[in-house]
């Protein structure tokens, strides 16, 4: 049998790296570094995964995926724009007074967002909320859940793990986007996260490690996480952050709040495929 | 003369026996917040937090989400502080259906000390926009208002309490949700009291009375939406006011009242509050007296402010 090649996939995480690029070009500010070392699993999530559409987005019974990190909203925004939650005219008033598209998630003002995240820790309480009101209502949707690895420095992120492993949440899955790095620098350099995989087993989760640009792990990872049972799972994906913008890649100042001038910009868009921003 | 954080236990029950929407969720506290009453007669809808406030409020927001109201619970410090930040962002901002409901108020808190007295909460929650602030005077006010507060979509802050109360109210007199009730009519003063002060409040007008100083009773369990009329109402009346609470007197029930008279119908206004110290152990009653909390401090405030006139 042929081993598929994803190009699907491909395509849908190529079309999001064009908008996330355009949007921190309209925006002058945002957090593409981490937005981009997520785009393969978001892709996943929204093309193949979950069961959320435009269609069904008030239905009790839709999937759910909270990004707890909120910060890397222009993966969300750029997903939801891919699958119609609203048109990609909106991606120019992001960060804008008037705009629909905040400098953080708002569910309130854009349609698809489910939660407000942003405050880290808080994204992922609310995703176990989310998975145990399914249980207690007898509803099979599942509850996806992503994770900055700075994130993890949060407290709340641990009283959560114990939470969700002690209720038995096997409908939630949560995904680390571990690229190694949070606002300032290395993880290693801020407080040290390693060993990682052993935290969250120690916590009694099931724990997958896998390669978080590659779509036949993150597939076989969810599939893995779908047919287990009596307790929560946890994907560790290991990627890089500013993934697939060369200067951006491995570079701490990506992180943050800021967006790409002259060559940069330049560099920026020819490298994600676009002439100019959508 | 009834224990409030038991009642609040019982009143859950009963409840839950006409109505299958709400769950109760808790912070290893139920012996002190009265949910225990609750965990014995519905374990299936008793969700058992641990010792974890923060996570607490941010999944009461998700189970929110779908469709449940979480009634989630613990001491007045913890919900008002330890997590705020998540009452906020989680539930506040975001519009979730979640009531939150804290007992342990103010130095009614008692021998537990400073740590586990939450002097501030009404300042804190009542500067939260989407937020609803509550605070029942008695275990009947509070019986009465718990069906209206499930009913109404929205983030709550029901302020319970702890030790034993006087009924202030019988069954058939516990005003309309929103209002400040009058409790007594009276046109030289009106006092204004909050949750375990409304008693006192009422001690401090009978002594008055017999001095010949007539004072109009307001009981303010609103806090928030404040009954601005009922306030302005009474500046124009008695055009004096003695607000009274368990809580520190900057941002509180002296505050909101304040901020509404200033605004509208300037009076001269007396605070009986905490004087911006932290608390200490004692008993309450004990404590109340140290820190000037009693009915006499009001009849003497009331004296002060009426010679502001």
């Amino acid at each position: 049998m042929d081993q598929p090649d994803y190009q699907e996939l491909k395509d849908f995480a190529a079309e999001l790296r064009k908008s996330i690029i355009t949007m921190n070009c309209h925006a002058g500010s945002g957090h593409p570094g981490g937005s981009l070392s997520c785009v393969e699993v978001v892709s996943y999530l929204f093309a193949k995964e979950m069961n959320f559409s435009p269609e069904n987005m008030d239905d009790p019974c839709r999937d759910r995926f909270i990004l707890s990190k909120g910060h890397s909203c222009l993966t969300l925004y750029a997903a939801l724009a891919e699958k119609g939650f609203f048109s990609k005219e909106e991606f120019k008033k992001l960060r804008h007074a008037g705009g629909m598209l905040q400098g953080h998630p708002d569910r309130i003002k854009t349609p698809g967002v489910e939660f407000n995240s942003g405050s880290l820790g808080q994204g992922f309480s609310f995703a176990l909320g989310c998975a145990l009101g399914a249980k207690r209502a007898e509803r099979d949707n599942r509850t996806y859940v992503l994770l900055g690895d700075g994130e993890l420095n949060e407290g709340q992120i641990w009283e959560g793990c114990m939470f969700g492993a002690h209720h038995k949440l096997d409908n939630i899955v949560a995904v680390v986007d571990y690229n190694k790095f949070q606002s300032d620098d290395l993880n290693e350099n801020i407080t040290a996260l390693e060993p990682l995989s052993d935290k969250f087993k120690a916590f009694r989760w099931q724990v997958i490690e896998i390669d978080g640009h590659n779509f036949r792990e993150i597939e076989n990872a969810f599939y893995r996480a779908r047919t287990t049972a009596g307790r929560p799972t946890i994907i560790i994906a290991h990627t890089v952050k500013g993934k697939g913008i060369s200067y951006m890649e491995n570079v701490p100042k990506w992180h943050g709040s800021l967006c790409p001038t002259g060559e940069e910009r330049e560099c920026a868009l020819r490298e994600c495929g676009c002439e100019e921003p959508i | 003369m009834q224990n409030m954080r038991d009642e609040f236990g019982k009143a859950l029950v009963e409840l839950a026996a006409v109505r299958d929407d709400f769950v109760v969720l808790d912070a290893d506290v139920a012996g002190g917040t009265g949910t225990y009453h609750f965990r014995k007669a519905y374990p299936d809808r008793f969700i058992q937090c641990a010792i974890a406030e923060q996570n607490m409020f941010s999944m009461a927001a998700g189970l929110a989400e779908s469709g449940i109201i979480p009634i989630v619970t613990c001491y007045a410090v913890f919900a008002s502080m330890r997590a705020l930040e998540q009452a906020r962002n989680s539930i506040a901002y975001p519009d979730f259906n979640v009531k939150i409901a804290a007992s342990h108020l103010g130095l009614d808190v008692g021998p537990d000390g400073a740590t586990h007295q939450a002097l501030e909460d009404i300042s804190i929650y009542r500067s939260i926009p989407n937020m609803t602030v509550v605070s029942p005077a008695d275990p009947v006010e509070m019986r009465a208002i718990l069906p209206h507060l499930l009913d109404t979509h929205g983030p709550l802050y029901l302020r319970t309490g702890r030790s034993p109360l006087p009924d202030v109210f019988d069954s058939n007199t516990v005003s309309e949700p929103g209002k400040a009730q009058v409790l007594t009519e009276g046109e030289d003063c009106t006092i204004m009291a909050v949750g375990g002060m409304v008693h006192r409040a009422l001690q401090a007008a009978q002594k008055l009375a017999e001095e010949g100083i007539f004072c109009r009773v307001l009981n303010m369990s609103w806090l928030k939406p404040m009954d601005e009329t009922a306030v302005i109402q009474a500046a124009k009346d008695t055009r004096a006011i003695v607000t009274c609470e368990d809580h520190n007197k900057y941002g509180g029930l002296g505050g909101a009242v304040m901020e509404i008279v200033c605004e509208s119908h300037p009076v001269p206004v007396e605070r009986v509050a905490i004087d911006d110290v932290f608390g200490s152990s004692g008993e309450p009653e004990d404590l109340a007296r140290e820190y000037g909390l009693m009915p006499e401090d009001i009849a003497a405030a009331v004296r002060r402010v009426m010679k502001r006139k």
